[in-house]
């Protein structure tokens, strides 16, 4: 199965839930099942079988609070998406003008999550 | 999909969203539009005389970091001629502000400033630490503001400046006036969201930050690299705020305008004479000599409380005036240094700084 090689950096107080690291290396699956999590919610169960999408960054979200995230997922995600206050950057660029969740990654990208919320 | 290109300069690629416009721009307009609407907003309030001594309230935290970061290079680009100060309290948490000081100064070298730390161990005779010791985790906010407040005023006596920026932003602001409804203070509605506080004798304080949105402030010192310290308080349990602050940020998801139009709610409602009345006038600690509504500052009282083993006593309204009638402070009571203010805060004639015409 091919996979994509991903940096990602935590900042702002938020690599504190990521076992106080702020820059991970990870390789993602380039394909996933349609039926992982995304913005557009589930797919009924005949539709999922054997239908890949590239991996966007919603799927990520994901990946990241099942395999990396050590502690309160709360301050990390909330209603599929991050939690409000929570900036992401795809290589140096607000994801705002990036689609957001639905951005499909490449390899190499830089993801780059800050919290605004902590400290003054 | 394309590259979308800066609305602004039209020939680089937009790095940002802004919150406020919705506006795409690129790293260098961003980064020029964002210095500039804090120009307007100094030089629309008139917060600044040429020669003034300014210092910047500085934690080590991300809004007082790029406070200094902004101050100093407006103060170069449109010669203010300010002369500016940072100054740190240190409220004795370990494992916090200890860290979060290390940031200041190398703020310090970074900006070339001069620094002053003034800590509560040395004011008080407590840390923050010994203060969580007696009383405990609930409450213990309470002692800290009351504290930093009156620090804050004294680093800046000492320093002999005439005035006291702090980072509070558009999303901080907004939020107190969430607070404020909630809790019903209208008194404090329309005052928290000015911009500049100065009573008769206090030193001034302003928030050149006020209509500066949290997601522009943090993105600013993500792409000028600025060194900031981010740990929340190890004794910050304040829920109340926090959920404050929670729904605000869900309504800024759902529309980005909501914490600009929040305070203009706030600065709508203006307080109404019979109000004002009922607030008391001010006067000065009898055992301090800093500005207080009542015989003895609150400072003052919250440190008797702490010497005499009866913090939680001082901790609510009731107790404070309780303990303020009470007139029979101890012998060898451990008090505040006398309060003097700085001579230079008094009124001078020297026009303010206003934007060029
Ligand atoms: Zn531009
Ligand atoms: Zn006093």
């Amino acid at each position: 199965m091919s996979t994509i090689s991903l940096k990602i950096e935590f900042g702002g107080g938020l690599e504190l839930l990521f076992a106080n690291q702020r820059s991970h290396r990870i390789d993602i699956p380039a394909l996933v099942p349609v039926s992982a999590p995304s913005a557009a919610g589930p797919l009924s169960t005949d539709e999922q079988e054997s239908q890949k999408k590239p991996a966007d960054v919603t799927y990520l979200l994901y990946w990241l609070r099942d395999n990396l995230l050590k502690e309160r997922e709360e301050l990390f995600m909330e209603h599929g998406t991050v939690r409000p206050g929570v900036l992401v950057l795809i290589n140096d660029t607000d994801w705002e003008l990036e689609g957001e969740g639905d951005y499909q990654l490449k390899n190499n990208d830089e993801i780059v999550f800050i919290s605004t919320l902590h400290g003054g | 999909m394309p590259p979308r290109l800066c609305a602004l300069c039209h020939a680089v690629r937009a790095i940002l969203k802004r919150p406020k416009t919705g506006q795409q721009i690129c790293k260098e307009c961003f980064f020029y539009v964002f210095e500039t609407e804090i120009h307007n907003t100094v030089t629309e309030a008139k917060l600044f005389k040429p020669g003034d001594r300014v210092a910047i309230g500085a934690s080590g935290g991300k809004d007082s970091t790029v406070l200094a970061h902004v101050m100093k290079t407006l103060n170069e680009r449109y010669s203010y001629g300010l002369d500016l100060f940072l100054l740190s309290i240190d409220e004795g948490i370990t494992g916090y502000r200890d860290d979060s000081l290390e940031t200041v100064k190398r703020n310090q070298q970074q900006y070339d400033m001069p620094l002053k730390i003034l800590s509560y161990d040395e004011l008080y005779g407590w840390t923050m630490d010994a203060i969580v010791t007696q009383i405990g985790k609930k409450n213990n906010c309470t002692f800290c503001g009351v504290f930093r407040r009156q620090a804050l005023d004294r680093g800046a006596a000492i320093l002999n400046v005439d005035h006291i920026v702090t980072g509070h932003n558009a999303d901080d602001i907004a939020e107190t006036v969430l607070m404020n409804i909630m809790r019903g203070d209208i008194a404090r509605l329309g005052r928290c969201t000015s911009i500049c506080t100065q009573g008769e004798d206090t030193i001034k304080r302003s928030k050149p930050f006020k209509y500066a949105y949290e997601k522009e402030i943090v993105m600013y010192a993500y792409f000028k690299k600025l060194d900031y310290f981010s740990t929340e308080c190890i004794y910050s349990p304040d829920a109340y705020r926090g959920h404050a602050r929670a729904f605000l940020k869900d309504l800024e998801v759902s529309r980005p305008s909501a914490i600009i139009d929040i305070i203009h709610s706030g600065e709508a409602f203006e307080i109404k004479e019979d109000v004002k009345a009922t607030q008391k006038s001010q006067q000065t600690c009898r055992r301090c000599g800093y500005m207080s509504s009542n015989e003895l500052c609150k400072a003052c009282t919250l440190l008797e409380g702490l010497e005499r083993g009866m913090a939680h006593a001082v901790a609510t309204d009731r107790g404070r005036k309780k303990l303020d009638a009470d007139d029979h402070a101890p012998e060898n009571l451990r008090t505040i240094p006398f309060f003097q203010l700085p001579a230079s805060s008094r009124p001078n004639s020297t026009a303010p700084i206003e934007a060029a015409s």
